[in-house]
């Protein structure tokens, strides 16, 4: 029995820790895209309606709510349609501040993805920019995004808004 | 004015589509699974997306793990241009009775009504305690077949039944279910061997408990014009309610389910006479309860599909209530059939839906 | 590896939640820790247990809480011969509804009993409390429910 020194007070809080475990699958369209990451390839999915290609590709077009089974093998260039440089820390940070989170509109891609740019200047990203995918060596490539070390630009002239404006 | 005084809009079930229902369907994700359900309930009819006017399904993340899994199952659909859509973290039924009020309204005059669920993806057990008060109940870790258990030693108890009715329910459901080809537990065992199954949690033997499934099924509703364009022969809902107990175990008689009587009586089961009913019980014992509150006697065809003890796809496993009994009366086999879904710990919450074959 | 074949990953979903209880729960919650029950009083006299924060049937606030128990009556229960990893025992219980004494409804508790055969609905059982050091204002601060006067 608790003494006046001791007394803890009325119970107020109830901790109820949860943990449940699952088994995830991220279907087929998506393995589809994962086993093509293992082999330092990015495809995508098009659909048979409205022609457009997704990447990474769920298994449906969003649009018209279709399945998408044709397999599209994409280029490893793409275009930068926006981005964002991360300066502000947080807890389970894996990378240097400050960096570039950008979205990429890969080659014959009608989906951009997000990706970390690197080998250029924080104040020198623009939107517009032409980037390229550098992979992990070769013996490190598994079936996930991790396989993509990151873009960096290729060098060549940014490309046309109008190539892009749709992607926004 | 109350729910039965007021004038209800027909709504038909202009059609019903189910996956089949499987122990694991473990290498599709949900918007796989559940694309080939719209595609078929739209096809059924010859409509498309752009025909209804309004979506909503009925799931729960908890099944997959993860947030705003129904969100996601929306790329099944297509809704891009934008589309007014809802969710509801439960079994579809419920899903289809917002769609149904939208109607009564005359907000719209189609809707699409879908569910899913995969109930192989965790630890199902551990999944539904998290349903139960987190303060009184949960901490406890009790599980669903426990809870049930609880609920079938008080009804025999009550004199109202004994474990052969139990086990006589579990035998007809399954033998039944060999002539529904997506049902899953489908065979033909007497109740004498059944009652030889060793017990799971006592009073409930194995043949008591529903299987483990993973499904989705959907649903069109229609009003007006498009109800009678859509089905030769509508089948409309005459009357729909549903109503809830508290969810403290120990306060509600578990042998008796006054909210199914309720929602019975708002919704006019008793209107008429019910030719065919579909009950959702998960539980063997359960199909006794909801029989006795919805006034159903000897005559009542119940559970020709097999019912939820030859195919429990949580999530779908109520609305594909409603949809066989709708099938029922598409066919000619009923004229006026009742459909009830249940959610929550032993029978919590019931939903009970009245069908009428059309002129 | 066939390029189509399918991925599966174990994940692992977990929350540390904390959540406040009230004054009514939280009160409650302290008298078990302090080896005791209480119940809340309903509109039309009820005592309710576990109690409510507010009357199941006029919504009002809930009168006042009243000592209940320790001891009370099985009325209905179930046999676990295979307990599930998170029950709160691991060698075969019976999962229980019992209405303590005092109170009008019945409460979700395990029972410590060596058989199928020791308990049925209408026993009279006990609460074992965890040791007072032990108890930290939560359910489980009961470690069981045993059967009165029998072998536990």
């Amino acid at each position: 029995m608790a003494d006046e020194t001791t007394d803890p007070g009325p119970v107020t809080t109830l901790a109820t820790p949860i943990r449940l475990d699952f088994e995830f699958t991220p279907g087929v369209a998506q393995s589809k895209f994962l086993r093509g990451l293992e082999r330092a390839e990015f495809h995508g999915q098009r659909c048979s309606v409205c022609g457009k290609v997704y990447v990474p590709s769920r298994g449906s077009c969003p649009t018209d709510g279709v399945p998408t089974t044709e397999d599209v093998l994409l280029g490893n260039s793409g275009t930068v349609t926006t981005y964002c440089v991360v300066n502000v820390p947080f807890a389970g940070q894996s990378i240097e501040i400050p960096y570039i989170c950008a979205q990429i509109l890969l080659d014959g891609a009608n989906l951009s993805f997000m990706g970390l740019i690197q080998e250029i200047p924080t104040d020198q990203i623009r939107m517009g920019m032409r980037v390229e995918a550098v992979w992990v060596d070769e013996s490190e490539l598994t079936p996930s995004l991790a396989s993509v070390r990151y873009f960096r630009p290729t060098g060549e002239p940014d490309a046309d808004y109008d190539t892009y404006k749709e992607y926004l | 004015m109350s729910a039965t005084a007021r004038a209800v809009r027909p709504v038909s079930v202009a059609s019903f589509a189910q996956s089949q229902n499987v122990r694991k369907d473990d290498e599709r994700n949900e918007v796989e699974g559940l694309m080939p359900v719209i595609a078929e309930v739209f096809g059924n009819i010859g409509i498309t997306k752009d025909d209804v006017d309004f979506i909503c399904s009925g799931s729960t993340d908890y099944l997959i793990g993860g947030p705003f899994s129904f969100v996601m199952a929306l790329d099944a659909v297509g809704v891009w241009p934008p589309r007014s859509e809802s969710h509801v973290e439960m079994d579809g039924a419920w899903a289809l009775y917002e769609a149904w009020v939208l109607l009564q309204e005359g907000e719209i005059d189609a809707a699409l009504v879908y569910s899913f669920g995969r109930s192989s993806l965790g630890d199902l057990n551990e999944i539904l305690t998290l349903q139960l008060d987190p303060y009184y109940e949960a901490p406890l870790w009790p599980d669903i077949v426990s809870l049930s258990a609880l609920q079938a030693r008080a009804l025999l108890d009550s004199g109202k039944a004994t474990e052969a009715d139990f086990a006589e329910v579990a035998s007809r459901s399954r033998r039944d279910a060999l002539a529904n080809p997506k049902a899953q537990v489908r065979k033909d065992v007497a109740a004498e061997v059944l009652l030889q199954d060793d017990y799971v949690v006592a009073p409930l033997r194995r043949h008591a408990l529903p299987p483990i499934t993973d499904g989705a099924a959907a649903i069109v509703l229609a009003a007006g014009d498009r109800a009678t364009a859509w089905s030769e022969r509508p089948v409309w809902i005459t009357g729909f309610d549903h109503r809830m107990e508290t969810h403290s175990l120990g306060a509600r008689d578990l042998t008796s389910s006054p909210s199914t009587a309720k929602a019975a009586e708002v919704a006019g089961v008793a209107a008429g006479k019910v030719d065919v009913a579909e009950i959702h019980a998960p539980f063997a014992h359960q199909e006794l309860i909801i029989a006795e509150a919805l006034g159903l006697d000897d005559s009542v065809v119940i559970n020709p599909s097999g019912g939820a003890l030859a195919a429990n796809p949580l999530m779908s496993a109520g609305l594909i209530r409603i949809g066989e009994a709708a099938e029922r009366i598409r066919s000619g086999a009923a004229d006026r059939a009742v459909a009830h879904a249940t959610s929550g710990p032993c029978l919590q919450q019931n939903l009970v839906c009245v069908l009428e074959g059309g002129a | 590896m066939a390029d189509s074949e399918v991925l599966h990953a174990e994940h692992r979903l977990e929350y540390p939640y904390s959540r406040s209880t009230g004054p009514v729960i939280g009160a409650f919650l302290t008298a078990l820790r302090d080896g005791r029950f209480v119940g809340a009083t309903g509109s039309d006299g009820r005592v309710i247990v576990p109690p409510t924060e507010y009357d199941p049937i006029t919504s009002d606030d809930v009168g006042e809480l009243v000592d209940v128990g320790p001891g009370g009556v099985v009325e209905s229960w179930a046999w676990v011969s295979r307990p599930l990893r998170k029950h709160p025992l691991q060698t075969p219980f019976a999962w229980a509804l019992i209405t303590l004494d005092g109170a009008d409804t019945a409460m979700l508790h395990a029972v410590d009993a060596p058989g199928p055969d020791a308990l049925s609905t209408g026993t009279r059982v006990t609460a074992r409390y965890r040791p007072a050091a032990e108890r930290i204002g939560s359910m489980a601060d009961v470690e069981a429910f045993v059967v009165e006067g029998g072998a536990s």
